[in-house]
């Protein structure tokens, strides 16, 4: 049986959809910023099939920007989780409460 | 594909694209001048200096025919040079007000400002990008740089938290905006936004593509704060140190919205989304207004109130007309420097050594005789921020309210007007507040007010800036509204952005 685009792309879509699932379900910060990456992973590979598909380079090239900036999301958010660990000892998003209305 | 004479058009596109690479390399030698000599007094002199420069670059190419340089990615002309300029002012206002302040807070770092240059790189990348790869690469510029600015107290937990807040619905929407533009290029085989109309005639991917264009306006809409992607707004403006968020609040908003336009404007097809921007913006005042009412904090009112403007600027985009994305251009200008005003007014009005999370409104009792500068053009930002007449606002709110009534959303202008009426209550009592009141009503005001810092001249220097441009928008709009209008207007009118 043959792959088509097809296949590639309900792959990413169900891919995409678990992240934001992820992202929504999940309470603690660093799951949460995995759950980013996968949501971010899953469009490279919408990407990466309708550029090879379309015989058109740009989406590869969108690609590894899209890798450059999930590594720095990652840094800046680790960054962020540790400052606040630092001071909560916990990562629980629903811990983080100072603000309200 | 042929490389020999890939390097012909770069002296061109240097100098058609002066101003960002003059900002992106003074930020790389900041970094570099701060590691060397740390926290060296003349860093923010040299990125104002810089910016300044740019501002001046980019003034001359106002009148410029559109254009594009790097092979179609930046768009050069008028209204890049425009967003650009607007984002450029907004940075050197803020990191005038930033140094004192900074220094105030004890975080005075050199890192601090070569962070908002790149920020403000990103933002003239995105303002004036003319394909989506330089779209998301700007936007992400942009939106890294400004998680650290908002962390930057990283002691303070309020600082933190909100950066966290910040940075994971960022990222969040990111992913939305990112499968956006993966699936408008599987629509329409392209990432040139100029081209995606023919593209998308020449496939038949209809529904791919309208999904593709939700969810990038899922992104968008996030990153100008407007309802129901507001949520984090008033926690990141609060928890912020205070004259970055006058720099958050501002440019970010100019250029996002000069992206939005881009996309609305040239990239997706003439039935344009009237409706669904509309009941956005709807949202977007409604609930922006009506929780600023109950805030006791002027931050977090600010915030809110930020949230209203951006609906107001959606009802221009609402219109759909190029008279209404002028207006929306106009507005943003005017918006950027009332709302630096107003926050550099709090930002030296602080006492609570937590970048203002905790003080109320109320503890500012009576500080407008005390400190008349700062009463006095409160009362001009205060009022512009409403809309009164002689003051930027009012045009403002003229230029984006009548290109709707004659698009025929009148019940949508209905709506922004009693918004408006509603917003001139917590303006307002802002000002009854500094006025008004004495300390002595007060049990919480005598004790913390001497506790404001003294007034530098360099602030005073700039809140009378935005005052006298605020009066000069107010007296003459005409020439910049013709201007803004010039970009969407002339022969062929719907293709005159385009190259």
């Amino acid at each position: 049986m043959e792959i088509t685009l097809n296949w590639y792309l309900s792959l990413s879509a169900v891919l995409f959809v678990i992240g934001v699932l992820g992202v929504l379900m999940r309470r603690n910060a660093i799951v949460i910023l995995m759950s980013v990456e996968l949501m971010l992973n899953a469009v490279n590979l919408t990407l990466v099939a309708l550029s090879q598909a379309m015989g058109d380079v740009a989406g590869q090239i969108l690609v590894f920007f899209v890798m450059a900036v999930a590594a720095a999301e990652a840094a800046i958010g680790l960054a962020i989780i540790i400052a606040l660990f630092r001071k909560k000892v916990t990562v629980d998003v629903n811990e983080f409460h100072l603000f309200k209305y | 594909m042929d490389l020999t004479n890939i390097y012909a058009s770069l002296p061109a596109d240097l100098v058609a694209t002066f101003s960002m690479v003059l900002v992106a390399l003074v930020a790389l030698a900041l970094v570099v001048w701060d590691a060397f000599r740390n926290n060296a007094p003349g860093i923010p002199w040299a990125g104002v200096v810089a910016l300044g420069v740019a501002i001046v670059w980019e003034l001359f190419a106002l009148g410029d025919a559109p254009g594009t340089a790097w092979y179609g990615m930046v768009r050069t002309g008028g209204f890049a040079a425009f967003v650009n300029i607007v984002v450029l002012i907004g940075a050197l206002l803020s990191i005038i007000l930033s140094v004192p302040y900074l220094r105030e807070i004890r975080h005075a770092h050199g890192e601090v400002y070569a962070i908002i240059l790149f920020a403000t790189v990103g933002m003239m990348l995105l303002g004036t990008a003319n394909n989506l790869v330089a779209v998301f690469v700007g936007l992400e510029t942009m939106s890294i740089s400004l998680y650290i600015l908002t962390g930057l107290v990283r002691e303070d937990e309020g600082a933190t938290e909100s950066a966290l807040k910040y940075f994971l619905l960022g990222a969040f929407s990111t992913g939305f905006f990112l499968y956006g533009i993966a699936l408008l290029y599987g629509a329409t085989g392209t990432m040139d936004l100029a081209r995606m109309s023919e593209g998308l005639a020449a496939g038949e991917n209809l529904v791919m593509f309208w999904a593709g264009v939700g969810l990038l306006l899922v992104g968008f809409l996030f990153k100008v704060s407007a309802a129901p992607f507001h949520m984090w707004t008033p926690d990141v403006y609060q928890g912020a140190p205070t004259t970055l968020t006058a720099y958050m609040s501002t440019a970010t908003k100019a250029a996002t919205f000069a992206s939005l336009i881009l996309v609305l404007y040239a990239a997706l097809p003439p039935e344009r989304w009237t409706m669904v921007l509309a009941v956005i913006a709807v949202l977007t005042m409604v609930v922006g207004n009506v929780l600023a009412i109950a805030q006791q904090n002027v931050k977090r009112m600010l915030a809110y109130s930020s949230i209203a403007h951006a609906g107001y600027v959606l009802v221009g985009l609402a219109a759909g007309t190029p008279a209404g994305y002028a207006g929306a251009l106009f507005y943003l200008l005017v918006y950027s420097i009332m709302n630096i005003g107003a926050f550099g007014v709090m930002a030296l009005l602080e006492w609570d050594g937590k970048e203002g999370q905790t003080q109320t409104l109320n503890s500012l009792a009576g500080i407008g005789p005390r400190k008349p500068l700062l009463g006095a053009t409160m009362v001009v930002f205060m009022f512009a921020l409403v809309g009164f007449p002689p003051l930027g606002g009012f045009w403002g709110k003229v230029a984006v309210f009548a290109p709707a009534v004659e698009a025929g959303l009148t019940w949508l202008v209905i709506v922004g007007v009693l918004a408006s009426a509603v917003s001139a209550y917590y303006y307002l009592r802002v000002l009854y507040v500094f006025w008004m009141r004495s300390p002595e009503d007060e049990p919480e005001a005598a004790a913390v007010q001497d506790r404001v810092f003294a007034v530098p001249v360099t602030s005073a220097a700039v809140l009378i800036v935005c005052v006298v441009l605020l009066l000069y928008f107010g007296v003459r709009p005409g020439g910049i509204l013709e201007t803004t209008a010039s970009f969407f207007a002339g022969p062929g009118a719907s293709m005159a952005l385009l190259p």
